[in-house]
């Protein structure tokens, strides 16, 4: 069990998501970034899927009521305070032990955004399928809203010692996000599509689980088609144009559908960088065909079994290390049958 | 995209089908641009159909006004597979869909349960009495699930009966509030903003939680129809749901 003291930004709960139901009106969800909610995960020997903590910009305050293993997965300056106010540093990308009745103290995400892993998961009720929180209609998680100080969460049971750590914070790649021509390219003028590809854009303050509302050039609809259109489906990813021509970048917390016209869509590979982009951030855009597409999917989810598959026992325990590479396979299986032509 | 997916619209009135990326992990299967039952009803024969191949790698299947998306993985199922069956899906042959039901739900109006049935009366020139049979002899359509967990776009109301969006939403329509705007009728299964008329009030739980099976109620292709009831019928259903006496199956139509 924890209990959380202080959180001054939303904290939520968050695990892969919940596919299935998006025909009845219920949003994927899921982690911003879950290529960084495996690796927290895999620190400390969850499933990838497990829920954690999600953070954005700033981390949190909580007590351990009971021993428990954690990890981090973003840069962050975390430290802990034993009973007797004692400090010591928690790097993250490593996994470190609470005793009963120390406090782990997260300050700012130097990445903007962070997980926060427990052995064991969160010990909460599937809703759906899944412990995702879905703040608008109060689904998953705690009940269904971001966490406060005074809330106590369960930490699951039955959890092995897998102490792991990374021998170098994943490597967080730059340059443009790539993207595909979308369903209503052809709802925008040829300028505004030449705009998208060669100007900056950048995240405005109205940014959330939802999506990223971009400043910059406005994006022109073609005059003869107008900037409505009969609702169809969206998906993370999605850049819709409405009226006014700015730009918004939906997130994991989407919709199912929406009625703007959608001049492209973010790729898949790139969604994690998407979950971590932050207001003021500049963004650029480059088109790829979706083969390519397909392609830098496949390679990050090589990547991220590579990463995972190249942690190092923690601290000094190499006799470890046979129980670790044992259950590694099994935490990267999904990934490695994914690769599969 | 397969070359043949953008074919050329002939001079009928229905455009060919044709695939429309969205992004890497979906395809849109548009049929239409329009809201019309005929289109819906083939979207709704092209997901049966879709349904029936039982293809692996689709995490969901989502139909529309007017297209059917796929989200998918595309590490699993082969796209240009998909695209293809897509195409060939969209010519399924119209049916009464095996999925769908036609539900007849009761509703309680007027008053603090519908508090704009005055003013629509009023601006359609029609009186309360009549807005309310025209709503409960109207069959509807569920076009689509949206906006909201398990909230219905239902259509299509009597030309008399379009009005548009109040100019300033409520910040809070309570949930369970049935509502119309243009052509469409609504249930909000949430509390939730929301600038529709609100016309009554169901007692029937439109989105259960712990029906992992069927969360919500409706789903797209049903049918709607409203029978109306008083205060009194009304507390005592919405007492009854809230501790469970009522299977959801009693809403259906007889």
């Amino acid at each position: 069990m924890i209990e959380i003291l202080d959180c001054p930004m939303p904290v939520i709960v968050q695990d892969a998501g919940r596919p299935g139901y998006r025909h009845l009106g219920v949003p994927l969800s899921g982690a911003l970034d879950p290529e960084w909610l495996a690796i927290a995960n895999a620190l400390v020997g969850n499933p990838a899927s497990s829920a954690a903590l999600e953070m954005r910009l700033l981390g949190l305050r909580l007590r351990a009521m009971a021993p428990l293993t954690f990890a981090l997965a973003g840069a962050c300056t975390a430290q802990i305070e034993d009973r007797s106010g004692e400090l010591r540093q928690a790097a993250a990308w490593d996994n470190h032990a609470l005793a009963q009745g120390e406090t782990l103290i997260v300050g700012k995400l130097h990445d903007g955004i962070a997980y926060l892993a427990f052995a064991g998961g969160l010990d909460l009720p599937e809703v759906l399928g899944s412990r995702s929180t879905y703040v608008r209609a109060r689904i998953g998680g705690l009940d269904g809203r971001a966490l406060k100080a005074g809330d106590c969460l369960k930490v699951g049971a039955g959890a092995t010692p897998n102490p792991l750590r990374l021998p170098q914070a994943p490597h967080r790649p730059d340059g443009p996000l790539r993207i595909v021509p979308g369903p209503q390219r052809e709802y925008f003028t040829d300028a505004a599509w030449r705009r998208l590809l060669g100007d900056e854009f950048i995240v405005s303050r109205e940014a959330d689980r939802m999506g990223l509302r971009l400043d910059g050039p406005r994006l022109e609809h073609d005059p003869a088609r107008g900037g409505d259109i009969v609702s169809d489906a969206v998906t993370p990813g999605v850049i819709q144009v409405p009226g006014d021509g700015r730009p918004i970048i939906l997130l994991a917390d989407c919709q199912t559908v929406g009625g703007y016209p959608k001049i492209a869509t973010v790729i898949g590979a790139d969604l994690p960088r998407l979950g971590r982009a932050l207001p003021g951030q500049t963004l650029r855009f480059v088109e790829v065909g979706v083969d390519q597409a397909i392609a830098a999917r496949r390679q990050a989810a090589n990547d991220l079994a590579e990463c995972i598959a190249g942690m190092v026992p923690s601290g000094a325990q190499l006799d470890l290390i046979a129980l670790n590479n044992a259950n590694l396979i099994d935490g990267v299986i999904d990934a490695r049958q994914a690769n599969q032509p | 995209m397969s070359p043949n997916a953008r074919s050329a619209r002939g001079s009928e009135a229905v455009p060919a089908p044709r695939l429309l990326p969205l992004g890497d992990g979906a395809l849109t299967l548009e049929l239409g641009d329009r809201i019309d039952p005929a289109l819906n009803a083939r979207v709704m024969a092209a997901r049966d159909a879709l349904a029936a191949l039982k293809l692996d790698g689709i995490s969901d299947v989502v139909p529309t006004y007017r297209s059917l998306t796929v989200h998918f993985d595309p590490l699993r199922l082969d796209r240009e597979m998909l695209g293809r069956r897509l195409l060939e899906v969209a010519l399924a042959p119209l049916q009464q869909s095996a999925q769908a039901t036609r539900w007849l739900l009761p509703v309680v109006f007027g008053d603090e349960f519908g508090p704009d049935l005055a003013a629509v009366a009023q601006a359609t020139e029609h009186s309360e009495a009549a807005v309310i049979d025209a709503l409960c002899t109207t069959e509807l359509r569920v076009f689509l699930i949206g906006f909201l967990p398990g909230f219905p776009y239902l259509g299509e109301l009597p030309e008399w009966l379009r009005l548009p969006r109040l100019v300033t939403p409520r910040a809070a329509v309570p949930a369970n509030s049935l509502a119309i705007a243009g052509a469409q009728a609504a249930i909000y299964p949430w509390a939730s903003p929301g600038g529709w008329r609100l016309l009554g009030r169901t007692p029937v739980r439109l989105f259960d939680l712990n029906d992992t099976a069927r969360p919500a109620l409706l789903a797209p292709g049903d049918t709607v129809s409203f029978t109306p009831v008083g205060r009194d019928e009304f507390h005592r259903l919405a007492a009854a749901v809230a501790a469970r006496e009522i299977d959801a199956a009693e809403w259906q139509a007889k």
